[in-house]
């Protein structure tokens, strides 16, 4: 298992789940958790994702995300977890 | 398992308080290109750089994708050349040929500076240390990405003066050959004392003899990260403050470890060190000077400062030891002027002198750095400026360097513009009076005592 996590921050609108949740469908990740929360005034999602599967490369996925936050209006990050494991985690 | 505030306090480091991994540095040792021919020299360098390093900007580039943290700078640095031209230069133009040849690899790699122009006469010269030194200001003026240094002193071997009364001249000369960059030469151009074989910085990085063939450093950064991190702990007292310098250390080295392992594994070359040294830029919020002010200091140079980075620097080291099994390099706090607006703010409001920066100095991980002083300095008292430096390094067993910047044309209350991450600086008075007697004696300083510590 490849994990991902998926940051989506901005402000609220309708469909911005369903926007991410369809392209990740059409590469093929695999959504293992999501939460949400208010911090300091925006909306801020967090979705763990596997990409061991998925039909693009990680990179791919990294550049193709960006893209679809910046056309909904949105800030999209995918980071590979260990960047998060090593700085939190002993 | 990861949770959102965890998530969020990474990317918040990142995208407002510049985290960034400063530097991927290939070390590259090039023995094995010595030949008695020049032009056989340089193609051996040629091809061994282009062969080592081929992938080292992509490598770079896709790292910093996946893990969504910009990697600013992919550098190399080689074993030092006075080394391997000692066979074949018998002129400074031969050893300027070797510096083009380092930089046409530097533009056709893509990476930001190539270091290792370099030549280490602790003790004495050899003829082609001289070379070296001496071909130093026409190197730096034809080449855009070759650095350079000197190493010229140890606590073991003591000081070799007769380099640092040539390296006055030297530096004078390169500002004197770049005068229409604004002596940008100097800006590429170190004077050490216990200089190391690993670090991974500009403009002192070299590939020490006592390193394998290749090997990856890493130098990490983060003083905006800091600075925040010790705004949240106003009015509480020193052990907590350190704690939580400790905690923000540990977690940027943590960031450069995983860069560093996944760069190795790429690259298909062992991983060396992590350099745990804060490196400023001139960028808004990412400066040292205002870690130190918000310590509770008005200004950097109050009395006070010296206190405050012996702090920081030495939890930064704590936190960041127990984030990597191999910490090497110069591993500390940078206090560069012109490359952090907090140190040119301090400057400019009259807080800071270039005797203050001395003291600071003495704990802090490198030296005297990215200072602009008055073109019309004289050698002399840049090579007593240099003297005093390497006399702090040896006495306390610890790396120092000077990096002064004589600007030719121009003096006190001007400014100098160098641009990208070397900033600008305001011009700093000199010390007037003379130390020409002392530094024309010659001969070397012999090594300390290493007892009596007092």
């Amino acid at each position: 298992m490849e994990k991902g996590i998926i940051t989506v921050v901005g402000s609220d609108q309708v469909g911005i789940i369903a926007k991410v949740c369809t392209y990740l469908a059409d590469t093929n990740v695999n959504i293992l958790d999501i939460s949400q929360t208010i911090i300091s005034g925006y909306f801020t999602m967090m979705m763990i994702v596997d990409t061991s599967r998925s039909t693009k490369e990680f990179n791919v996925l990294t550049t193709e995300m960006a893209q679809l936050g910046e056309d909904i209006g949105v800030s999209i990050k995918l980071q590979h977890e260990d960047i998060f494991n090593k700085m939190h985690r002993l | 398992m990861i949770n959102i505030y965890e998530v969020n306090e990474t990317n918040q480091m990142i995208e407002n308080q510049n985290l960034d991994v400063r530097t991927i540095t290939i070390g590259i040792s090039l023995l094995d290109c010595i030949d008695s021919s020049l032009t056989k020299t340089c193609d051996n360098i040629y091809s061994k750089i282009m062969r080592i390093a081929r992938d080292l900007v992509s490598t770079g580039e896709s790292i910093e994708k996946k893990y969504g943290i910009p990697i600013v700078n992919k550098r190399i640095s080689v074993t030092p050349i006075a080394i391997i031209g000692g066979a074949c230069c018998h002129s400074t133009k031969d050893y300027v040929e070797i510096a083009k040849t380092l930089d046409i690899c530097a533009k056709k790699l893509g990476v930001n500076f190539i270091g290792g122009y370099s030549a280490i006469v602790s003790k004495g010269m050899t003829k082609a240390d001289r070379l070296l030194i001496e071909s130093i200001p026409e190197a730096m003026s034809v080449t855009d990405f070759v650095c350079s240094s000197v190493n010229v002193g140890s606590t073991k071997t003591g000081i070799n003066m007769d380099a640092i009364k040539l390296l006055g001249d030297i530096i004078k000369k390169t500002a004197e050959y770049t005068k229409d960059q604004e002596s940008i030469g100097c800006a590429k151009l170190v004077v050490f004392c216990n200089a190391p074989d690993d670090n991974p910085f500009m403009a002192g990085a070299f590939h020490g003899v006592s390193e394998s063939d290749a090997i990856i450093n890493v130098g990490v950064s983060g003083p905006g990260v800091m600075h925040e991190a010790i705004k949240h702990a106003r009015g509480k007292d020193f052990g907590e403050l350190c704690e939580i310098i400790k905690k923000t250390a540990f977690k940027i080295t943590r960031v450069g470890q995983l860069v560093a392992m996944e760069a190795s594994e790429a690259l298909h070359i062992p991983f060396g060190i992590i350099d745990l040294s804060l490196a400023p830029t001139p960028a808004v919020g990412d400066s040292i000077a205002d870690c130190l002010e918000s310590m509770g200091l008005e200004r950097t140079g109050a009395p006070g400062t010296t206190a405050a980075l012996a702090i920081l620097n030495d939890q930064v080291k704590k936190g960041g030891v127990m984030a990597s099994s191999y910490v090497g390099g110069l591993s500390g706090a940078f206090i560069p002027v012109s490359e952090d607006q907090g140190m040119i703010r301090a400057v400019n409001d009259g807080a800071l002198t270039l005797e203050k920066l001395e003291a600071m100095t003495c704990v802090c991980s490198v030296g005297l750095d990215m200072i602009a002083i008055p073109g019309h300095t004289k050698s002399t008292t840049i090579a007593g400026i240099i003297a005093d430096e390497m006399a702090i390094g040896m006495i306390n067993a610890k790396t120092t360097a000077v990096r002064v910047i004589p600007v030719v044309g121009k003096g006190i209350g001007e400014t100098v513009e160098f641009g990208g991450l070397l900033g600008y600086a305001p011009i700093m008075p000199v010390n007037q009076y003379s130390c020409d007697e002392f530094i024309e004696r010659g001969g070397r300083i012999p090594a300390p005592i290493h007892s009596f510590k007092n």
